[in-house]
């Protein structure tokens, strides 16, 4: 696709700015219903896609709580993103961390059923929370940590996905620099440290991003292992906001929705560089 | 520095019947300060034995000893040795100066005697403007410096090379060879050198290991190498274009090979008649490419001369004391 075509340039502007308006349109009118009230929301069909100028009340019921004008209650949503960002970041840290040192182990020591371990954790990259959960559920309550952090985390940390990129990645760190670490008397937990921590920073920093938002947006295990209302995240705050009142609030529902995404948002726009550098290059 | 003794050296692959042997019994005794080179060809077990004195492969058999210490069971860290790696293996996030000073950090040396010790190998390799550069951003060259200075910086009773020209082109490569004389002029440091090329072995080496099929086939000086070569394999091995080696000469005894230089052949009024197939000119001299009944020979003879022309007849004699012997079967030196 070298040539010059005005036409053809016209058209492909004209897809993109097709997709964009696809994938943009559903957040802007989340953020039109945000700014208005419940009244204006529910009276006008269709709904008016300019913003009103109840952005401010919105939000501050999203945020801290309280009644609404019509008098239902609205909880508050803050501490539901904090118990969001708490989680988000256990499990996304606690995923690097347990995923880079079993790739450490598999890629540089050799134990009897090696492979055996590798294929095991293979396997379980087949099977997606959904399919072990009553199992995990199980443990998790015999252990006594519904309703609390560990519960919400620990469940979700161990990752074959992750593991298994940074086994990848590992593999492909020149042999040579293992050795020329073992001449200059590297013990092996000092040459991961010095050597293949900073190597691999770009594809932790990649990882991380699409850890952060896997574990922002878990909905389906915290609403089993939460029944306590301190610890609900901010996913299940959203679904429960729809169908707890027989009123819906939806300019709060909407704040609430737009609170949700931002944190997301953010650490892939401020993670970006590295993101799509661990993502495409990898520095030798 | 250190003497180092391999004494009775056996490597193989795998275990028990499916072992597979790569180094079968090798001797060897390479005294303190000696500049030795291992050459052959690929596959031979040469790296394999460079890494078995560096520690990163295990010996089946045998034992190695640097100085008085057997170092069979030592991590190559605790051998007091320095490598310089083919790729050169240099930390890409470090800068030269830390590539250079990790392993002494490792070793707890103190920050002031780091600096003077990276700053002198630094100063010797003309690094010393480069210090603060990552590997990225170096040379081949300067990469390959980079890589000796780490290793010198230790002060290792032994150098090892494996390889570490390969990845350089013509010139830096005679160049690097010129460096690393004049290093070991200065620095005195007893050390092996692996290399496939045989003009690197030859200019390096004070004496040399030419080894083939796991089997040292001949350690002597240059000298005696290219002059007195141990074995067929030898004979062929040094030198370009390789020695004449034939099973059908006039007055030579069956059950002998006969081996001439290219270099050794005169062009002579009688003597044996040979066919030409082929002249090459590489300017200083010229390439003759013979028959001499079913054996294929050649000569080198000076591009002043004038040569015979392709399909032509004419006599050439081997220089007097200049034949070798070889047994025809065991192919070695009679």
């Amino acid at each position: 696709m070298i040539e010059r075509r005005p036409g053809l340039d016209l058209l492909s502007h004209l897809i993109l700015l097709l997709g964009v308006s696809i994938v943009a349109f559903p957040l802007y009118l989340t953020f039109v219903a945000s700014t208005q009230t419940a009244e204006q929301i529910s009276r006008s069909i269709p709904m008016s896609m300019v913003p009103g100028n109840n952005f401010l009340e919105s939000y501050r019921l999203a945020l801290f709580g309280g009644e609404t004008s019509l008098g239902s209650k609205v909880p508050a949503v803050w501490p539901m993103m904090q118990t969001s960002l708490i989680s988000a970041l256990v499990i996304s840290i606690g995923k690097i961390a347990i995923s880079l040192l079993s790739a450490f182990a598999l890629v540089y020591f050799r134990f009897p059923f090696r492979n055996f371990f590798f294929w095991m954790i293979f396997i379980t990259l087949m099977l997606p929370v959904e399919v072990r959960i009553s199992p995990t559920y199980e443990v998790v309550s015999n252990l006594g940590m519904l309703n609390t952090y560990a519960g919400l985390t620990v469940p979700l940390i161990a990752s074959a996905t992750a593991t298994f990129l940074l086994r990848q990645f590992f593999l492909t760190v020149p042999d040579e620099l293992v050795e020329a670490a073992r001449m200059d008397g590297a013990s092996p937990m000092r040459f991961f440290k010095d050597i293949l921590l900073p190597l691999s920073a770009t594809n932790i920093a990649a990882l991380f991003v699409i850890q952060f938002i896997y574990g922002w947006n878990q909905y389906l295990w915290p609403l089993l292992v939460t029944t306590n209302e301190d610890m609900y995240p901010i996913v299940m705050g959203i679904k429960r906001m729809l169908a707890g009142e027989a009123y819906t609030e939806w300019n709060v529902v909407m704040a609430t929705a737009i609170l949700a995404m931002l944190p997301p948002a953010l650490v892939v726009i401020l993670m970006q560089k590295w993101f799509v550098k661990g993502l495409v290059d990898t520095e030798k | 520095m250190a003497s180092i003794t391999l004494q009775n050296i056996v490597k193989e692959y795998g275990t028990g019947a499916k072992a597979v042997p790569v180094i079968h019994n090798l001797n060897a005794q390479i005294n303190d300060g000696e500049f030795v080179v291992i050459v052959g060809p690929s596959g031979c077990g040469k790296s394999t034995l460079l890494r078995m004195v560096a520690g990163l492969e295990e010996v089946t058999g045998g034992h190695i000893s640097i100085g008085n210490r057997i170092v069979n069971d030592l991590e190559p860290a605790e051998r007091d040795i320095a490598m310089v790696f083919q790729n050169y293996a240099l930390y890409p996030h470090m800068s030269v100066f830390e590539n250079m000073a990790y392993g002494l950090k490792i070793a707890k040396v103190s920050m002031a005697d780091i600096q003077t010790r990276v700053d002198k190998a630094a100063g010797i390799l003309e690094l010393r403007n480069l210090l603060q550069r990552k590997p990225r951003e170096l040379s081949g060259g300067q990469r390959q410096r980079v890589a000796m200075g780490r290793a010198i910086v230790r002060q290792p009773q032994v150098f090892l090379f494996d390889e570490p020209l390969s990845n350089l082109d013509a010139k830096l490569r005679a160049q690097t060879r010129l460096e690393i004389q004049k290093l070991h002029r200065e620095l005195g440091i007893t050390s092996l050198f692996v290399t496939h090329d045989q003009v690197e072995a030859m200019t390096l080496a004070q004496r040399m290991i030419v080894m083939n099929a796991g089997v040292m086939e001949q350690f002597g000086t240059p000298e005696e190498v290219y002059n007195r070569p141990a074995s067929t394999f030898v004979a062929s091995f040094i030198g370009s274009p390789p020695m004449n080696l034939l099973k059908q000469a006039p007055g030579l005894i069956a059950g002998q090979i006969l081996g001439i230089r290219p270099e050794h052949l005169e062009l002579s009024k009688q003597g044996w008649e040979m066919r030409v197939d082929t002249v090459e000119l590489l300017g200083a001299e010229r390439l003759v490419h013979a028959h001499l009944g079913n054996e294929v020979l050649t000569l080198r003879l000076d591009a002043s001369m004038t040569a015979p022309k392709a399909g032509e007849l004419f006599h050439a004699m081997p220089k007097a004391g200049c034949v070798h012997h070889f047994n025809a079967e065991t192919g070695k030196r009679l």
